[in-house]
């Protein structure tokens, strides 16, 4: 081997692993600086110094009620579903070698949304209860869609498809919930089928931090698995991956981490979908993608949030801004898959 | 220099789903030399070399490395011994040529572990001995069918193994660099002792680079040993339905098949002095 290859080897991979930890670095930055961004503003603003006197548990006149209970809560719940969409929709993408299998697009993200709208509203469960319900209503799907999409583990248009008609079957059915129950207010019906954090609080995101303390951890230690699995079935093997193992490690991990997050927000439009193919611009080709996806997810959920509640004369849901980002780029992903014949 | 490993098929019966395509195989590579595998298309190539590196479950029989069922081998401790270039293989999108090739390091990996020296020199050797160096930081996307299939073999000699199967290693690449892509085999085989087993469509080419030749028919053993014992116009006919001439080759000494179709035959009579 000649020394000059050696060296562009070498000097290759430490400008890929400079790039990755710039852009991870930057994209942190973001996250905490539009984090602090929405605990100052709002009706009233607060100043940076008001803001940490309440973080530290001070009682400060107004700000404590207003950013302790109020801002707080939904900023933290932002931040945490962010992460759980994030890692949980490109864990799938990955996995599924197609940007188009992310859990939103092929109905997880709905089950759950489902099974936690009829959990609360119909039968008066509280946190835990909601959760449970919403988890095993995304694992069940994940199941569905598996048997019936799965021929040797390859995941193509049929999986998609699929998972789209499923999708819609369940938020039918998330909307008869709504109406049966006769809640059918704008608040609720856009929080369980766009998704809201509107009056968040802190029991809500309790639950979370919980899903993503087990299972992100779990989907980290699968990385390079997950890379692995991009390569195809036979090149994965042989190189030492144990492919039904990582897969079902995964499923569970991101079903856990979609299912936790839904039902205490709904299921957010468009941000697992999204968060991986635009990790993977900005951090180029080659390594794992769970760690920039999942700051991607919390910026874009942070982002669209304050967006959604100041950039316009009403207020709007974060789902309702997510969606409007997510559409253009999921039809544009459509009329490829259309123009290449169909395939994925 | 390697170890030498024995890799030994028992018995062998796999299939997909309700079709059974090799029906008790039994096989024995030799240790340290170099085994072509030939048979006509969907006769079960790929598939004995996707059980033998453990991807399909065996339904009957067993497949061994040094005595060892490698089904029951934890899955990295066996990709540090054996390894397979698949016939088709998937490049992620947008990955580099230098990444890719990396990715060949994974079976010498801890789950979290830090990239080390020795796998950018694996690396580096491996971009060489294909003549891919120069495409290192190219995405595998851009390159031509047999740039990429370089880059692939790459891939597999940076997984360093001392056992190397490789399915149809030379398509794509025109006739140089096919040449190249064998003799880069041999000297591996030559050099280090790495045992290599690979399917060829080129009956010639099988027949000049291995030592041991196996011709396989619809799922079952044809004939396997010496090419210029298995290598005839009957085993021609046998496996592939062909009429041929078979003549030593000038330049090898081997074996040469030349093909007898319908067209373009000449009338029998006095061969050209
Ligand atoms: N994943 C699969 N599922 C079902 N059947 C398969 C699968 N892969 C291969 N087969 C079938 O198994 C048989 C053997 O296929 P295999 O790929 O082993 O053939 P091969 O000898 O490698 O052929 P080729 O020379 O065309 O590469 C074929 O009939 C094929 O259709
Ligand atoms: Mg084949």
């Amino acid at each position: 081997m000649s020394t000059t290859t050696l060296e562009a080897v070498t000097r290759g991979r430490v400008r890929r692993g400079r790039r990755r930890r710039a852009v991870l670095g930057g994209l942190t930055v973001a996250v905490v600086a539009i984090f602090a961004v929405s605990l100052m503003v709002g009706q009233t603003f607060y100043t940076p110094d008001e803001v940490f006197r309440v973080l530290l548990g001070e009682t400060v006149p107004g700000a404590s009620f207003t950013v302790g209970e109020l801002r707080l809560p939904r900023a933290v719940l932002a931040l945490i579903t962010g992460l759980c969409f994030g890692i949980g929709g490109v864990t799938f993408q990955t996995m599924l070698r197609n940007p188009l299998a992310s859990p939103d697009i092929i109905g997880i993200s709905s089950a759950a949304g489902a099974a936690a709208a009829f959990a609360i509203i119909v039968l008066n469960l509280g946190e835990a209860g909601v959760s449970a319900f919403a988890i095993v209503a995304a694992l069940g799907v994940a199941v569905l869609i598996y048997l019936l999409s799965f021929k040797d583990g390859v995941a193509g248009t049929r999986l998609v498809l699929i998972g789209i008609g499923i999708a819609a079957m369940l938020n039918s059915a998330t909307s008869y919930v709504l109406d049966q129950a006769g809640q059918w207010d704008l608040q609720a019906a856009t929080r369980w089928l766009n998704g809201s954090l509107n009056g968040s609080t802190w029991d809500e995101a309790v639950p979370v931090l919980v899903a993503l303390a087990v299972f992100g951890p779990i989907l980290l230690v699968q990385a390079r698995n997950l890379t692995m699995l991009q390569l195809g079935d036979d090149t994965a093997a042989a190189l030492g991956t144990r492919l039904e193992r990582t897969r079902l490690i995964s499923i569970v991990a991101a079903v856990g981490l979609i299912a936790f997050a839904t039902s205490a927000t709904g299921p957010i439009a468009f941000v697992a979908f999204l968060a991986g193919p635009i990790a993977a611009r900005m951090v180029g080709p080659g390594g794992s993608l769970l760690l920039p996806s999942a700051v991607v997810g919390s910026l874009l959920v942070l982002l669209a949030d304050f967006i959604g509640q100041f950039a316009f004369d009403t207020r709007f849901p974060v789902g309702v801004v997510t969606g409007v980002l997510g559409a253009p780029y999921l039809i544009f992903l459509l009329v490829r898959t259309n123009r290449a014949g169909g395939s994925l | 220099m390697t170890t030498e490993h024995t890799l030994e098929v028992e018995t062998l019966t796999v299939g997909y789903a309700d079709r059974v395509v090799i029906d008790s195989l039994d096989l024995l590579l030799p240790p340290g030399r170099i085994t072509a595998i030939v048979g006509a298309n969907a006769c079960g190539k790929s598939t004995l070399l996707r059980s033998m590196s453990r991807l399909l479950a065996p339904r009957g029989g067993h497949v061994l490395l040094d005595g060892r069922e490698v089904h029951r081998m934890p899955a990295k401790e066996l990709a540090r011994t054996l390894g397979l270039l698949p016939q088709s293989p998937i490049a992620p999108e947008g990955i580099t040529v230098a990444d890719l090739v990396g990715r060949g390091r994974n079976p010498h990996q801890r789950i979290l572990s830090r990239w080390n020296a020795d796998d950018d020199k694996a690396v580096a050797a491996a971009l060489d001995a294909t003549h891919t160096a120069s495409l290192a930081d190219r995405s595998v996307d851009e390159l031509s069918g047999g740039q990429r299939q370089r880059v692939w073999i790459a891939m597999a000699l940076a997984q360093q193994t001392d056992v190397l199967l490789l399915d149809e290693p030379t398509t794509f690449l025109d006739v140089s660099h096919q040449i190249e892509v064998l003799d880069l085999l041999t000297d591996l085989n030559r050099n280090r002792g790495t045992t290599i087993v690979m399917v060829l469509h080129d009956l010639n080419l099988a027949a000049r680079y291995a030592d041991h030749l196996i011709a396989l028919a619809d799922g079952g053993l044809h004939a396997a040993g010496d090419p210029a014992e298995v290598l005839t116009e009957d085993c021609v006919r046998a496996v592939f339905g062909l009429d041929s001439t078979v003549i030593i080759d000038p330049v090898s000494g081997k074996p040469l098949m030349l093909p007898i179709g319908r067209h373009h035959v000449r009338e029998p009579g006095p061969t050209v002095g």
